[in-house]
């Protein structure tokens, strides 16, 4: 009865355990069938994307795919959108805009982050207070006023209207901001007496501390470019500078009929698995950084 | 380099020696700061500042966006409240059942199923946290695929040929036409995808506190598990908590667009599923009463604001 002892002594029993005990039993049984359920939709994604149009529309229908087929992939990519433009271009623009985007989100937040948190100035218990309240900012809320700044200065129908309004993101500097508190003020002052500039500073040493932190951007953003559709709904007339977002989003959205409609879904299921796919994979390799991030996210 | 050009056209800019020298000795102070600062400043200013004083500038006005807005002082705030049938009868109920529902509902889901993953191994928690987390980041289009299909009307829906099979059903029922059905959808809908970043935050706050605390209170007689979530892990965890909060309301009300998403129309049907955000659309974009939509936002951020005044009375941490 030793080994049955080790489950059920005192260690392993609470917050952050080594190893099982039967105290955790109760847990397994609640969480793995609430797992299966959430997971139903995202098994759902993988398994029609690669259905064959009898398998999409069979009745009654089956969950699973038996004759998995790449068909509705090879469909999508020799597909023109209603307007003649061809879906590999609307993945590339997805692709640039996104990479664009998340590496100046990486920059233009950790450098205002580092000023926050290292910087002495007047103005930065204001600031960090000012950006606190933008966390409660729901975007959705300012959509019309939105549309005319991005008028106003020009920015319809450009490349850099899907890039600018993500990068204002204030739980981006929120969270790494927190995270820049931990890096000790002796290490900067140690650089500093050394004759650092603030640049060498922010290069050699912010950059390289806060790894963690920027990989939890890096996700965020890209969940935010990736994924918007509504940029290219309300800023761009150029079918040509669309994103893969936008037209998935047409996809669902007309009502399309008879044969179209049976190619239509097959070609959705694609397009959602090629959407989806990237968040997913992305997450897996950063989540270890982003949990070590998140301890740090306390708002106090 | 930047700050040396700048500091060149500062010196031939200013004659008066006192201002040149008080400018310049901020410069050399606190210009790095500032610098660092400028590029998210200037997003933050013209993509969030600027459209949110906008909003409020535009809220007192007749506009239609042809013609130059019109100042009519607080007519529109007045007809929301007055005249308004549509937001008085149904936006604003759904608005409150929904963000009642699936804010704090989502919250405290949240917070249990963190809690509960806090006391597994390293491993199968981590591979529960991603499954509950997935939901998150696919968040908008590319689940509207799979809703449809899950949910739609004719038999060749999985709800519909699932029930029918079960014998509960006899005929097909349209569910995301139906003003009946609309709204509990957006709500499960809406918390299958809530587990996002507040909930990894306090997943991250319950696991960062320290055993002596829960050590320390078995020795002073503490045995319920309940007593140890109210005494111990949501007092030493409160900053995660505020956060979670925070994100919790922000994502409640920037999920409204799901209800016109999944019904196809807006308005939804028979104004079931119209939430605030669809109002704003609605006369924004469909009837160009840019003013008016303006109240209604100005409207939604202060419900936001107050909401997260809530939330930081409960959870602020004494300072």
């Amino acid at each position: 009865m030793k080994w049955f002892s080790r489950y059920t002594g005192v260690k392993n029993r609470g917050i952050n355990p080594q190893g099982f005990h039967v105290s955790q039993i109760k847990f397994y049984v609640l969480l793995v069938p609430l797992s299966a359920l959430m997971l139903l939709p995202i098994i759902y994604i993988f398994s029609s994307a690669f259905k064959p149009p009898d398998e999409l529309f069979a009745f009654p229908p089956r969950f699973f795919v038996v004759n998995p087929t790449l068909k509705n992939f090879t469909d999508l990519f020799s597909k023109l959108s209603n307007s003649g433009i061809p879906v590999s271009r609307y993945l590339f623009n997805s692709i640039v805009i996104t990479l664009v985007t998340v590496l100046a989100s990486i920059f233009v937040s950790s450098t205002a982050a580092y000023a926050l948190s290292k910087k002495r100035f007047k103005l930065k218990q204001t600031l960090f207070v000012i950006n606190n309240v933008a966390l409660m900012f729901v975007p959705i809320a300012v959509t019309i006023p939105r549309f005319l700044v991005v008028k106003n200065l020009s920015l319809l129908d450009t490349f850099w209207v899907h890039i600018l309004p993500v990068l204002a993101m204030p739980v981006g500097l929120f969270l790494l901001k927190q995270f820049i508190d931990g890096i000790p003020d002796e290490v900067i002052e140690a650089a500093q007496i050394d004759g650092a500039s603030d640049w060498w500073i922010y290069w050699r040493i912010i950059l390289p501390m806060i790894q963690p932190a920027l990989a939890t951007i890096a996700i965020l953003t890209f969940q935010a470019a990736w994924n918007n559709a509504e940029i290219s709904t309300l800023y761009i007339n150029n079918e040509s500078l669309r994103t893969l977002a936008f037209y998935l989003s047409t996809l669902t959205s007309t009502t399309a009929t008879g044969a179209n409609a049976v190619a239509g879904q097959g070609i959705a299921a694609a397009a959602a698995l090629i959407m989806f796919l990237p968040n997913l994979v992305i997450f897996i390799f950063l989540q270890g950084q982003v949990m070590s991030t998140m301890s740090r996210s306390g708002l106090k | 380099m930047q700050t040396e050009l700048n500091r060149q056209n500062v010196v031939r800019g200013f004659d008066e020696p006192g201002i040149r020298k008080a400018f310049l000795g901020w410069l050399n102070k606190e210009g790095g700061a500032y610098a660092f600062l400028s590029p998210y400043a200037l997003l933050f200013i013209v993509f969030i500042v600027v459209p949110v004083l906008a909003a409020s500038l535009l809220s007192f006005t007749f506009f239609d966006a042809i013609q130059s807005p019109r100042f009519i002082g607080l007519s529109n705030y007045i007809s929301l409240i007055t005249q308004d049938d549509t937001f008085m009868k149904y936006v604003l109920p759904n608005t409150i059942q929904f963000a009642v529902i699936v804010g704090p509902g989502g919250y405290a889901l949240a917070f249990l199923l963190a809690w509960m993953l806090a006391q597994l191994p390293r491993i199968p928690r981590t591979i529960f946290a991603l499954i509950l987390y997935s939901p998150s980041m696919t968040a908008g289009v590319a689940m509207a695929v799979v809703w449809k299909t899950l949910f739609s009307g004719d038999q060749t829906g999985y709800l519909n040929s699932f029930l029918m099979e079960l014998g509960l059903l006899r005929e097909p029922i349209q569910w995301l036409q139906s003003p009946q059905y609309l709204m509990t959808i957006m709500i499960v809908v809406t918390l299958w995808s809530s587990m996002g970043i507040g909930f990894l935050a306090m997943l991250a706050g319950i696991l960062e506190i320290s055993p002596e605390l829960y050590e320390a209170a078995a020795i002073d007689g503490m045995s319920s598990r309940w007593q140890e979530i109210f005494y111990i892990t949501i007092p030493s965890m409160k900053p995660q908590m505020l956060f979670g909060a925070v994100m919790s309301i922000v994502g409640t009300f920037q999920a409204g667009a799901i209800g016109v998403t999944l019904s196809g129309s807006n308005p939804t049907p028979q104004y079931a599923g119209q939430l605030i955000v669809n109002h704003i659309e609605d006369y924004g974009f469909l009837r160009y009463e840019m003013g008016y939509a303006a109240a209604v936002s100005v409207v939604l951020l202060l419900m936001v604001l107050f909401f997260s005044r809530v939330a930081t009375r409960l959870f602020a941490s004494e300072a």
